[in-house]
């Protein structure tokens, strides 16, 4: 065990298309706790309404082997379609959605309208001593803005988790 | 014709009729009941009614190990389905072929704590190769079929199909299975030529060769067996198995090394670990044949053939791997091999021989019989000589006496071995046994078992009784849990601690109460005689052979320990194991 530890851990993020079916996503998730692989992040929702399928997008972190091992796992799962490694089998965009709420008055509020401004976040709700802001992007981009908020009135983070897409015209 | 519509029940004992099953294990309960009335009304399917769930599995796992065909088993809800767990996980780490139909509360009651309600999809879904909850009747037909399907493509695995009593009782159009076809799961049969190709090269040019087998080859049928012999025969090159594999390459051939791993042969470790091209046919690296993964055959390349692509380098990284059915992976290298006369490098792997044969020489599986006590080896021994020639199949439960079983009884033939691997369940050997004997009625069904385990299942003594199934249980009674005790005395600086059976039972006596017959033997001079009783008995015995008591299963590679670091347990070795090593089991 002792080479495997001293491995490289990589992070990888997997798309696999499933039957929107019951149990499916415990089947997942069973999998990965019951085999001791890590979940940074998963997300899934169904994206094809009349063929029953949704993609789950799963960021995970392990070595080479294991990583192979987590894409093999997943690909014998019944109800599973396809697995692919959008890290290494293709140049992938991925995408965080998060809500930020921001609770302060006076200058600390002020530069945090600032700061999202340069984040292209959104405000989507106000009152006078806060805001939630719509942001969209890279995993690191949310996880720099929120670091920049929390001097500022930082009280509550939801985060979607990270959705993904092979670029250029090609499909999964 | 319009399709007839049915209960959910007579679905059930359709597609059950449909999928060419005759026989099926269970036990009953209320939530099965519309099932059972549907059974009672059938006379196509045979019952055998078993005293504990987890038995239904095992002899559903035996039918299956000795026939190739799936077997079936049917529960009640809640307690039915749990203690049927322990089954279905043994069936699912070695890969056979079982279908358990359990049955559930009311689609109306589920998730209300009802009498007798248990998740089973959810407590089954991580021992099971796939589950499903019926909801609907419509869909009962389809699921069914899809379930045999599941169970036996690929690589075959257990699985639930969990029936709420309302859908047993409902109205719905039975659907045959011709019209079923799986939209997601399509496992890959053939291997990729080119790769193949290639590893028929790899065979021309070894010096040091060895094909590594397993239960693959068995599972993918008597083909993948027969192709094997001929490989074997084509390239001169020595065969191993794993535990799993016994009796798919046959054990009388010259080229059989024996049985590889923590209790395989000096020949067999020992070539693993100096040859430089090993094939691995139906064999997956499991940690009990790989010993210290580290220092694992160092020096060879890895050709893997697994139809299961989760396999592949999930232990061991392999140089070629051949994703694909062994039948006809074997038959296309076969036919590769074959076709351009290829040649393999003859003085190389002469010399390979001489080394193999100097490592036969050690004769590691050798022992001394006692002049007034029986053991264990001689036992098995004893036994494999007076049953071999007839038409047996074998079961084993857990521990020493499985493996001195695997080392001293031999085969020819792949499905007469039915044995733990994956799980190592105490209790599976009888009511394995009993599902052979079920599939095999003239046949001679044995299990090889130990006092400890045996009392795992020993209530399945009351279902051979029952259905006049002979069974002969051959209890190798040391009084001990001998595989615990045997790694207290290695690790544990002989501490015995609670591996010694106090208050064992007469079996003789035992097997009496049950209808059954006992015969307990404790002296060498009379084993031959015994044994012989034992197979003319017409029914069901409990062979109480008494053995030495404090014997070790040798030769054995010490947790953490490389295949060239065998104990033979014969001139003082130091059985120091690494700190590292006693924490692996």
């Amino acid at each position: 065990m002792s080479i495997m530890k001293e491995e490289i851990q990589e992070r990888h993020c997997l798309a696999a298309l499933v039957d929107n079916e019951a149990g499916v996503l415990a089947r997942v998730i069973g999998l990965f706790s019951g085999r001791g692989y890590n979940i940074e992040s998963l997300t899934v929702a169904e994206v094809d309404h009349e063929g029953h399928t949704s993609r789950i997008t799963i960021v995970t972190t392990g070595t080479p082997m294991i990583i192979e091992q987590i894409k093999a796992q997943l690909g014998r799962l019944v109800p599973v379609h396809k697995v692919v490694d959008l890290t290494v089998e293709y140049d992938s965009i991925e995408r965080e959605m998060a809500l930020v709420k921001v609770v302060g008055t006076g200058e600390k509020r002020v530069e945090s309208l600032r700061l999202s401004e340069a984040f292209r976040a959104r405000v989507i709700d106000t009152t006078h001593s806060s805001f939630v802001f719509e942001l969209t992007g890279a995993p690191s981009k949310i996880d720099a803005f929120v670091n920049l908020m929390r001097p500022l009135g930082l009280v509550e983070v939801s985060r979607t988790g990270v959705v993904a897409i092979g670029r250029g015209a090609s499909n999964m | 014709m319009p399709s007839p519509q049915m209960s959910g029940a007579e679905i059930v004992v359709q597609a059950l009729v449909d999928q060419g099953v005759d026989v099926i294990f269970g036990y009953p309960g209320g939530a099965v009941l519309p099932i059972y009335d549907a059974l009672f009304k059938t006379d196509k399917i045979r019952h055998v009614l078993v005293r504990h769930e987890q038995a239904a599995a095992h002899a559903a796992e035996g039918y299956a190990r000795s026939t190739g065909k799936p077997g079936v088993f049917l529960v009640t809800s809640g307690p039915g389905a749990t203690n049927a767990v322990t089954g279905l996980a043994d069936a699912l780490l070695d890969s056979i072929p079982v279908i358990c139909l359990s049955g559930q509360v009311a689609s109306h009651l589920i998730g209300s704590d009802a009498f007798q309600e248990a998740d089973t999809v959810g407590i089954t879904r991580p021992c099971t190769k796939h589950n499903w909850l019926v909801k609907r009747p419509e869909d009962l037909s389809r699921t069914l079929h899809e379930a045999f399907y599941v169970a036996k493509s690929g690589r075959p695995g257990p699985v639930v199909v969990d029936l709420p009593k309302d859908i047993q009782f409902a109205e719905a159009v039975y659907r045959g299975p011709e019209n079923i076809t799986h939209k997601t799961y399509v496992p890959k049969l053939k291997g990729d030529l080119k790769v193949i190709t290639e590893v028929a090269d790899m065979i021309g040019k070894a010096e040091r060769p060895i094909f590594y087998t397993g239960g693959g080859v068995i599972n993918s049928g008597p083909a993948a067996s027969q192709l094997l012999r001929e490989l074997a025969r084509a390239t001169g090159f020595p065969v191993t198995s794993t535990l799993m594999g016994l009796g798919a390459f046959p054990a009388s051939d010259k080229q059989w090394i024996g049985m590889l791993g923590m209790h395989g042969t000096v020949e067999a470790n020992y070539a693993m670990h100096d040859c430089d091209l090993m094939i691995c046919v139906g064999a997956r690296f499991d940690d009990r044949v790989t010993g210290r993964i580290d220092k694992f055959s160092p020096g060879s390349k890895k050709v893997h053939i697994d139809i299961d692509p989760s396999s592949i380098n999930k232990t061991v990284r392999v140089d070629v791997p051949i994703v694909g059915d062994v039948a006809h992976v074997l038959e296309d290298l076969v036919r590769v091999w074959k076709a351009k006369g290829r040649q393999t490098n003859k003085q190389a792997v002469a010399r390979w021989w001489q080394q193999i044969d100097e490592w036969r020489h050690v004769k590691c599986l050798e022992y001394k019989p006692y002049k007034d006590k029986i053991r264990p080896q001689q036992a098995i021994q004893c036994l494999y000589e007076a049953v071999k020639d007839k038409d047996i199949y074998i079961s084993t439960e857990v521990g020493q006496h499985q493996m001195w079983a695997a080392q001293h009884f031999h085969f020819e033939e792949p499905n007469r071995w039915m044995t733990s691997g994956g799980l190592g369940t105490m209790g599976y050997g009888f009511p394995a046994a009993i599902g052979a004997q079920v599939a095999h009625p003239k046949s001679l069904c044995i299990d090889i078992a130990g006092d400890a385990s045996i009392l795992m299942n020993m209530q399945e003594m009351s279902t051979a009784v029952q259905y006049d199934l002979p069974v002969k249980v051959f209890i190798l009674n040391n009084g001990y849990m001998g595989m615990v005790r045997q790694w207290q005395e290695l690790l544990h600086g002989g501490r015995y601690s609670h591996s010694y059976t106090d208050a064992l039972p007469d079996f003789v006596k035992l097997a009496d109460a049950y209808g059954g017959k006992g015969i307990r033997v404790e002296h060498p001079d009379e084993l031959e005689d015994k044994i012989a009783e034992m197979i003319e008995t017409p029914g069901p015995v409990l062979f109480d052979c008494v053995v030495v008591t404090e014997e070790n299963c040798y030769p054995m590679i010490p947790s953490g320990a490389a295949h060239n670091e065998m104990l033979f347990g014969t001139e003082k070795e130091s059985h120091e194991v690494s700190e590292e090593g006693k924490i692996l089991v």
